[in-house]
């Protein structure tokens, strides 16, 4: 059977991953939410070691965590701390916390590296269907839910007035937040989570006029550093996880670049006499 | 006819009472202007209309199937969101091309249904957040200082289409402002507000009053002669 290739898991468990980060990391770049998105990830080595100590599964605790963690972040946020403040600490020291959490679990030999960073070429059929039914979920729930949460990602009075209550957009937005989280961290680890949310969005936004269209296009890029990626650490014998975002990294600088000259050269043909007629 | 009612009205921000015992009433098609100084509680008002905040105390009645359009005071579009105005009509609901015309033409924007809103002058913007409320053809139409950050010549435009609007929508309107001058002409009644309404009134009434001459700092004087200066040559002097 051809998932019997690790390749080909690991490509599948890739692209699922890229295509429920697309339009999250959208609305995660257009909140200013990326550090958010960055204490979430943190977080998630506080469940594994919390799974492992109670002996559940990875990815419900990692789950749980995420979830407690964005839940906690949003109550606290407008009082008494700016929210980057706020991030810092909590992002920072729950990864800390994690990573002594992980030192009481005795007996099991932990390989740390693969939680920081990603192990994608040991995802497993099991993992793959965990992967694929979070990253659905997570497209199904951004497709109901996008015009709501666009409209309360403009403007949250202007979202009341038109019925939206722009808390439960925030509620299932993070809720989004913490699955993709859980089902990432096999791919690309907790350390670089947020960048596979954030630089496709990043990269897509000066190809993109229309909020739908940039998450199609950030969607191709993150599939497109998620394939290359793999086949590129397969060749050069690199860590995955950090090759699909260094991939990513240079799409994004491609597109910066290709912006740039595409807004110049149409300047400089805009400023030309017509010299035709 | 009466479309809103509210009565009693209590709202506490942060254990800090912004709106003390709150009556105002709304009739189909009037244009309701609230003035006041900085902090008075004005867009706290409004946004407990629209829902965006819950009272302590009293209630707000609105007419069975009232639909609200809302133009906010301030609209922070982040640069790393593309929307074109077309887009941003069609939010939250899809409408058919034909009603996003006729909205944009309402607002007076006919030009920029296919433009980035980063491209828009504050004015033109203003005008499609117009256009977008006008879309859901609201009973009432709520501003909140929608002529913020626009010169004059620009703010006079834009209320001289609000009262295109509501002839030819029929729509109530209630408006906040800064611009007293302008507001005093456009509006068929004026509401003081500095916690509790201090005086409400036709603005004739309002401007002769002495609470509202104290609310603004203004002697007998000064009042009297701004507000026929005003009237004569409404849009053209600086505010006092």
């Amino acid at each position: 059977m051809i998932l019997d290739d690790f390749l080909v898991r690991a490509t599948l468990a890739g692209v699922g991953v890229a295509l429920a980060a697309a339009p999250l990391g959208c609305l995660v770049v257009w909140r200013r939410m990326a550090f958010f998105g960055d204490a979430t990830a943190h977080a998630a080595i506080l469940g594994v070691a919390l799974a492992l100590l109670l002996s559940t599964s990875i990815f419900a605790g990692v789950l749980v965590v995420s979830l407690l963690m964005a839940t906690i972040v949003s109550l606290l946020s407008g009082k008494g701390y700016a929210m980057d403040t706020l991030l810092g600490v909590m992002a920072h020291s729950s990864l800390a916390l994690g990573l002594v959490a992980v030192s009481f679990v005795s007996g099991v030999r932990i390989d740390l590296m693969a939680y920081l960073f990603g192990d994608i070429l040991a995802v497993g059929k099991a993992d793959l269907a965990v992967i694929w039914g979070g990253a659905a979920l997570v497209m199904a729930l951004m497709g109901w839910r996008w015009s709501r949460l666009l409209t309360a990602t403009l403007n949250a009075e202007l979202a009341h007035a038109s019925g939206i209550d722009p808390q439960r957009e925030q509620l299932i937005l993070t809720l989004s937040l913490a699955i993709v989280v859980a089902v990432a961290l096999k791919v690309v680890g907790v350390l670089l989570i947020a960048a596979l949310l954030i630089i496709p969005a990043a990269a897509a936004r000066t190809l993109s006029r229309t909020p739908e269209s940039m998450v199609v296009v950030a969607a191709m890029i993150g599939v497109a550093a998620a394939v290359g990626g793999l086949q590129t650490a397969y060749w050069f014998d690199t860590p995955t996880g950090p090759t699909i975002v260094s991939l990513a990294a240079a799409l994004f600088a491609l597109a910066s670049v290709v912006a740039y000259v595409w807004r110049t050269a149409l300047r400089i043909m805009a400023a030309r006499p017509e010299r035709s007629a | 006819m009466r479309l809103l009612s509210i009565a009693e009205l209590d709202l506490a921000l942060g254990g800090h009472l912004v709106l003390e015992d709150i009556h105002l009433d709304l009739e189909r098609g009037e244009i309701v202007t609230i003035v006041g100084p900085n902090g008075s509680g004005k867009t706290t008002l409004l946004k407990s209309i629209i829902g965006a905040l819950v009272p302590q105390r009293g209630c707000i009645d609105k007419s069975p199937g009232m639909v609200i359009g809302y133009v906010p005071q301030r609209l922070h579009l982040d640069a790393t969101l593309p929307m074109t105005v077309s887009r941003l009509m069609r939010l939250p609901r899809r409408r058919p091309r034909h009603e996003i015309d006729t909205a944009l033409e309402r607002a007076g924007v006919t030009q920029q249904a296919s433009s980035q809103i980063s491209d828009l002058s504050g004015g033109q913007f203003q005008r499609v957040l117009l256009a977008r409320a006008l879309l859901s053809s609201p009973d009432l139409l709520i501003l909140d200082e929608a002529t913020q950050g626009l010169d004059q010549q620009g703010m006079a435009d834009f209320y001289r289409q609000i009262e295109r609007v509501r002839q030819e929508l029929g729509c109530a309107v209630l408006m906040v402002s800064h611009e007293l001058h302008v507001v005093m002409r456009a509006s068929d009644r004026v509401v003081c507000l500095n916690r509790s309404i201090c005086c409400a009134g036709t603005p004739e009434r309002v401007a002769a009053s002495p609470e509202y001459r104290a609310m603004f700092g203004l002697d007998d004087e000064d009042a009297l002669a701004l507000y026929r200066h005003r009237h004569a040559r409404p849009y053209l002097e600086i505010a006092p």
